[in-house]
């Protein structure tokens, strides 16, 4: 696997203001039609492609922006604070470009493809859960089907998220007919090459803008579409760690917005009777302390991450240590992310519970209880409960 | 001796989707079916099996990969030289 070069400091820190103006102008402003229609942020994700951001993981000898796993997780914390639809769309992109970036390197295709993704800022979705297996990502019922040098795939997938308004789709399947379930591959598929029949609709609590509806996705391609190693490496070394540091930056970005919003609150009540300071004070403070710990546990876990990808250890990456580490980090901030939005609604009171308050709390608390259940906790806490029995050292 | 009980061990706990007596004693379990949290039960079994326990460092894609690399562990573990 190869791991992309870390862009200049100065340079991340100019591209940060860019990404906070483009929130506050574009993605902030949007937010609540995304939100109250569950529609896709096009705005948003249009903006972050006139930034190049798409391609931002792509390395700096293919021509990318080469960030790391630390700044894409920085920029989806910051993404949290606008629309946290538009930050996990983002999000779920950026995770099929890691694993493209990590493991395809060496393709003729794939390399061709990223260069193209600079070019084109493609958006790219991602096909794993399948009807009859759940949402066990090592189980697949598909299988390609390989004649010559050309495949066919159908997949019947309860969720796509974004996936009608994807240009590729990264789907996971069993390598072959006979092949175990167990023993899959992904897939790269492009618009022009594959059909979406809806079997389902997502009209949810929060999240309401990724869009994550249900498909019979049947597709076609050339067999350089099917990524060069098995899919339990791609998902250990890559997809596992990645999707829970971007997803827990975002989360961690909702949370922060809604205790900035408390601060606000707090000082506007302070301003009231600057002798006394107001009893929400208290739970500012006690809140402050929740957010700060969740913020560590986000950055120490890719500060973590990036740590190993330079180590190029891919059996590292397989031990139940990382792999438990990996989930914690998944069930501590998605527990977190309520419980900090709902102390940022008992702070702002009356105020927070409004939607039509410059303190509104409702989109954040709605979008926090998505972080447990969109993947699932139980089943996290069930794989940690079975690798814990295997370990006998913390 | 180690590789017929590793065997049947294998065949009791390891959830392949083959039948453990189409694989030679250097198959690849893994291609065989054998996924990561079907390790932990194989593994306690084993331990159970054969009054060993696994180290940490030992609970890698090396140890459980084949039935021989499973009783060559078993082996070391168990502080015998047997041949397998």
């Amino acid at each position: 696997m190869t791991v992309p070069q870390t862009a200049v400091a100065s340079d991340f820190a100019t591209l940060m203001a860019e990404i906070q103006r483009v929130g506050r102008e574009i993605i902030e402003p949007a937010s609540q039609d995304v939100d109250a229609a569950a529609r896709f942020p096009r705005e948003g994700i249009d903006a972050l492609r006139d930034l190049q951001l798409l391609s931002a993981y792509v390395p700096e000898e293919l021509g990318g922006m080469g960030l790391d796993i630390i700044q894409i997780g920085k920029i989806c914390e910051t993404l949290g604070h606008y629309c946290a639809s538009t930050a996990m769309v983002f999000a779920m992109h950026q995770i099929q470009v890691a694993c493209i970036v990590h493991h395809a390197r060496g393709s003729l295709y794939f390399e061709d493809f990223l260069r193209q993704l600079i070019d084109k800022q493609f958006l790219i979705a991602s096909a794993t859960t399948e009807l009859g297996v759940g949402g066990d990502l090592r189980s697949s019922l598909c299988a390609v089907e390989v004649e010559g040098d050309r495949f066919r795939l159908v997949k019947k997938a309860p969720v796509i998220s974004y996936g009608a308004f994807a240009d590729q789709i990264l789907v996971t399947s069993r390598r072959a007919p006979d092949a175990a379930s167990s023993d899959q591959v992904g897939v790269l598929v492009h618009k022009s090459d594959f059909e979406l029949e809806p079997i389902s609709s997502w009209d949810t609590l929060g999240f309401r803008g990724t869009c994550s509806s249900g498909f019979v996705l049947s597709s076609q391609g050339s067999t350089d579409q099917i990524l060069p190693i098995p899919f339990d490496d791609v998902l250990s070394q890559t997809m596992h760690p990645f999707s829970h540091i971007v997803w827990s930056s975002l989360w961690l970005g909702i949370a922060t917005d809604a205790v900035n919003r408390a601060r606000a609150y707090v000082r506007a009540e302070a301003r009231k009777n600057p002798q006394l300071p107001p009893a929400s004070s208290m739970r500012l403070a006690e809140t402050d302390i929740v957010l700060y710990g969740m913020r560590n546990n986000v950055h120490a876990m890719a500060a973590d991450y990036a740590r190993l990808l330079l180590e190029n250890d891919p059996a590292a990456f397989r031990s139940f240590g990382f792999a438990t580490r990996t989930n914690n980090l998944k069930l501590s901030s998605s527990t977190l992310v309520v419980d900090i939005v709902g102390r940022a609604m008992l702070i702002c009171g009356i105020s927070g519970y409004r939607n039509d308050s410059k303190f509104a709390l409702g989109r954040h608390l709605r979008d926090a209880y998505g972080a447990a259940l969109m993947v699932n906790n139980d089943r996290i806490l069930g794989h940690n409960a079975t690798m814990l029995l295997a370990l006998k050292e913390s | 001796m180690y590789v017929e009980k590793v065997r049947d061990i294998v065949a009791q706990h390891g959830r392949l989707s083959v039948q453990v007596g189409e694989l030679a004693n250097d198959s690849d379990l893994y291609s065989a079916g054998l996924t990561s949290l079907a390790t932990v039960g194989l593994m306690l079994a084993l331990e159970d099996g054969f009054e060993i326990e696994f180290p940490d460092s030992m609970l890698s894609r090396k140890t459980f990969g084949s039935i021989a690399s499973l009783a060559a562990a078993v082996e070391e573990l168990a502080g015998k030289t047997v041949s397998v």
